[in-house]
């Protein structure tokens, strides 16, 4: 039994404090936006947000998640009101197959929330760790940097 | 083309069942592929607003929003937004209120099985076909209404009109439903300047609000209630068993509910599984973690003796020697070749693996005589013939009794045309009594894939005065996809050589294309392209190679060699047993030689690659025709100290008429970065049988950091579609490797690059 907050709900999770933070969420908490990649917090498909700050939720146990704040893609907006970042990967038409995206958008996302204005290098460095197969990267980066703008405009 | 027949009005009932009541096979989460799935309980599942369905693809809603069936699988090729596109066009729709719905498996649709970049190519017509017959209904709905001439009305933007009078498809559809559905012959199909949709930039893509949510269903996400998650430990050596194995740790895991041990089943290997013992647990980690428990003694059989590099070794000498002619011209062999005009050259690739970022999975639930199946295939129908042949069901008395969902696929680059993963769910939950969900991990994916097949290409070739050739020699050796479904073939098959081998399209007066016996030890499958992979990697390499040799540019050696514009067909050239991608016969699919020059002269234009670069950069060129397609590629490098840094990548793509042209370029940025790792770091090999690989730590793919600027340059054409998936990928290998040659002076011929010099 683990407490924690789950894209803004406070709930216990019935599962053993060892299971990786990504099957609790996936087959406990029956989220399922949130992806498996590789098991081993090599491809980021599995990245959430754990108290603001993005993390592999493969190599994660339950256990770290007691009494925090977890937001998933599920936890950042719905179709109808979209997340300016989710919002940027749909003008940019970035996804193909889209299975990566979820945790590409929370890499994004965490980025965006300590640097308003990325520079390329930066944008690669904070998404080196998220692997796309089908190779919308190019796009990607377009998008983060359009979401950054609409960010600031928002601000502004 | 397709085989589909436009079903009449009772047919269509008889089929869906609409006849019977609001009851019908094909749940509201199966029939609708993007909707998150939070219950499924029965095969049967009440609906609530069928609509009215004008023919098998087009289902009008009460407030006239359309669903469109998109029958061909989605793996991120964007049919579920191309095929739909192309059915509204015909309709008239507004495609603000067109909705995709993935197709489940059902013949009534025609060929589901996608692959080969086929979606478009072969089902264009039909697809537009089954438009028209939506559009007539309604028209012929409104004619009736008005008291008018069908041929009078018309319809435009979800409306059909007749002078100032119009009635929306809300208000005709009820009555279109009624209407028999009209012969195919009698429909017109719009004329290309009347397209409102295809070839349009401004398309929204169907589905992306739900995958930038979260909210799209892969087939990994499937959640039955009471379902077990399976984990299945398989023999490390393609037709091993297991010996014996002990369950008594496994079991004692909190959560793991069964061990069961798959069957044997013997070679052919085909698409089946072939042993194991799954672990089946009531969440994914607990399969995992009881999985690592098991005891587990394997007879791994014969191919224990396989070893890549050895093997490699030994179809490099294959390819030394005359072999089994499969495109003759003129008489090579009576020539005798001047050594100082001559190049000979061997090229090899490894093995490869797909790597989609979602590994394989589904799930299977059987209740009594019913079976239902959500899985992420490229082959749904002829998965569900597996499922029924798995069950001991008839193919025919019973075909309705197997409800088979298609999910959308998280990749697949042709390993999910095989429903290895399909019919281990389908044993598991027959045998557990329980519906199971198996999912594979990463290492399983890595370790029992259906590999693109290792390679070693041969070409020895004389320039003439005038900087061609007439006389060559080409050879290719790889273990043969055909050889999975029989265990005997020993040779590439015709269809094999069609792939940019046999059907080089030179002008060559004595000619010989060859391949040698080889046996095979390992799961060998489609990857995207396929043997174009190999067969364009040897020549685009070759012919940079002559270049030098000759001392002008690669492009003009292409141009050289290619000879004059012309329609080529290679049937008629020496290579009867051509087949062309499935198009052999028609004259708007005849390989054009101006297409391919086309294509060059683009990308060496768009990217500059004619310009002379500092030293220690160089670009390569290279280009292919696959799947009807023509793709050529520029690649600028710079090599320091022996390291490559990739600084641009260039692809100019005629792909015919291009239905939804963003798809187009996303096609082409994937291939430009699939065919990065793919040439410089990317290998899978075998020793003692068993895959070396595990992870994307052993079995890299590009990362955004290790990816340049890429530019799309897309031909604009009105021929014949061709396909768009795969013929990205060709041109892309040697591209990369003549750049390094021309910034170095390095020639590799032996991938990936970062075995001979760093990346």
């Amino acid at each position: 039994m683990v407490k924690l907050t789950l894209n803004g709900k406070a709930l216990t999770l019935d599962a053993d404090p060892a299971m990786p933070l990504l099957y609790a969420i996936r087959d406990i908490a029956e989220l399922t936006g949130t992806k498996f990649g590789c098991g081993l917090g090599l491809c980021g498909a599995c990245t959430i947000h754990l108290d603001g700050n993005p993390i592999r939720s493969c190599v994660t146990p339950l256990s770290a998640a007691k009494d925090k704040v977890v937001t998933t893609i599920e936890g950042l907006g719905d179709e109808q009101t979209l997340h300016p970042v989710q919002a940027a990967w749909v003008t940019n038409k970035v996804p193909q197959c889209g299975y990566c995206q979820s945790g590409q958008i929370m890499s994004a996302v965490a980025l965006l929330e300590t640097n308003t204005s990325p520079s390329d290098d930066e944008i690669e460095a904070a998404m080196q760790g998220n692997i796309c197969r089908c190779g919308t990267y190019p796009r990607i980066k377009k998008a983060i940097k359009e979401a950054a703008d609409n960010l600031q405009k928002v601000k502004a | 083309m397709s085989q589909i027949k436009n079903l009449n009005r009772r047919q269509f009932m008889a089929l869906t069942g609409r006849a019977g009541g609001v009851l019908m096979l094909g749940s509201a989460l199966g029939s609708v592929g993007l909707t998150t799935v939070s219950s499924a309980t029965s095969v049967a599942n009440k609906t609530d607003d069928l609509g009215n369905s004008l023919g098998a693809f087009v289902t009008i809603k009460d407030d006239g929003s359309v669903d469109i069936i998109c029958h061909r699988a989605e793996m991120g090729q964007g049919i579920l937004t191309s095929v739909p596109q192309i059915i509204a066009d015909e309709l008239g729709a507004d495609w603000s209120r067109v909705t995709a719905v993935l197709g489940n498996a059902d013949p009534k649709y025609g060929n589901q099985n996608t692959g080969g970049s086929a979606s478009i190519r072969t089902h264009f017509a039909h697809v537009r076909q089954m438009g028209a017959t939506a559009r007539d209904l309604l028209e012929q709905a409104a004619a009736n209404q008005w008291g008018v001439d069908k041929n009078k009305v018309k319809t435009q933007n979800h409306h059909v009109v007749y002078h100032d009078k119009s009635l929306s498809f809300a208000e005709l559809a009820s009555a279109a439903a009624m209407l028999p559905v009209p012969d195919a012959a009698s429909l017109t199909l719009k004329d290309s300047a009347e397209y409102t949709l295809i070839g349009k930039e401004d398309i929204t893509l169907q589905g992306i609000e739900k995958i930038v949510t979260g909210q799209a269903t892969y087939a990994q996400d499937i959640h039955i209630p009471g379902m077990l998650i399976a984990s299945v430990e398989r023999p490390p050596v393609v037709g091993g068993k297991v010996k014996s194995f002990d369950a008594s740790e496994a079991k004692k895991v909190n959560g793991v509910v069964d061990v069961i041990r798959l069957k044997d089943r013997s070679f052919p290997v085909n698409v089946k599984p072939m042993s194991g013992v799954a672990v089946l647990a009531t969440n994914t980690w607990a399969a995992i973690e009881g999985r690592k428990k098991l005891k587990i003694e394997w007879d791994h059989g014969t191919n224990v003796s396989h070893d890549s590099e050895a093997y490699k070794e030994e179809l490099i000498k294959k390819v030394q020697i005359k072999s089994k002619q499969a495109r003759v011209e003129g008489d090579v062999y009576a020539h005798k070749f001047d050594s100082s005009r001559t190049i000979e050259a061997t090229y090899t690739v490894p093995y490869h693996h797909h790597m989609s970022m979602e590994t394989p999975a589904a799930t299977a639930v059987i209740e009594g005589d019913r079976c239902q199946i959500w899985s992420g295939t490229q082959a749904p129908q002829w998965g569900k013939t597996l499922v029924l042949e798995e069950l001991g069901w008839d193919p025919k008395t019973d075909y309705d009794k197997v409800e088979f969902n298609t999910t959308l696929m998280g990749g697949a680059f042709g390993r999910k045309s095989k429903n290895d993963f399909t019919i281990e769910a389908v044993e598991l939950a027959k045998a557990s009594g329980k519906p199971v969900k198996v999912v594979w991990s990463r290492e399983d994916d890595v370790k029992h894939g259906f590999y693109h097949s290792t390679a070693a290409n041969y070409i020895k070739a004389e320039l003439t005065e005038d900087n061609r050739s007439d006389n060559w020699i080409q050879r290719v050796v790889a273990p043969p996809i055909a050889w999975i479904f029989d265990d005997k073939t020993s040779h590439l098959q015709d269809g094999d050589l069609s792939l940019g081998f046999a059907d080089i399209p030179f002008d060559i007066k004595n000619l010989s294309c060859e391949t040698p016996e080889v046996t095979t030890h390992v799961r060998t499958g489609w990857l995207r392209s396929v043997g174009n992979i190999n067969n364009a990697f040897a020549l685009g390499s070759f012919v940079d190679e002559l270049a030098a040799k000759a001392g002008i540019s690669t492009q003009q050696m292409w141009l050289n060699l290619l000879g004059d514009d012309r329609s080529f067909d290679p049937q008629a050239e020496g290579f009867e047993g051509y087949t062309h991608y499935g198009q052999t016969g028609k004259k708007e699919y005849l390989l054009q030689i101006a297409r391919f020059k086309g294509v060059l002269k683009e990308v060496v234009t768009k990217s500059g690659a004619d310009k002379t670069l500092p030293e220690g950069q160089g670009w390569g060129i290279s280009v292919a025709a696959s799947f009807n397609s023509y793709a050529a590629a520029a690649t600028k490098v710079s090599v320091v100290d022996d390291k490559v840094t990739v600084l641009e990548m260039h692809t100019a793509i005629d792909c015919g008429l291009a239905i939804t042209p963003d798809r187009v370029r996303s096609q082409m940025e994937g291939a430009m970065i699939m065919g990065l790792s793919m040439t410089l770091e990317s290998e899978i090999t075998i020793k003692s049988g068993a895959i070396v690989q595990n992870n994307f730590y052993d079995y890299p793919v590009s990362r955004m950091t290790q990816v340049p600027d890429l530019y799309v340059h897309l031909v604009s054409s009105d021929e014949a579609p061709g396909g768009v998936g795969e013929p990205g990928l060709p041109p892309i290998l040697p591209s990369i490797t003549n750049a390094i040659f021309h910034a170095s002076g390095t020639r590799v011929r032996d991938l990936p690059v970062k075995k001979r010099m760093k990346i």
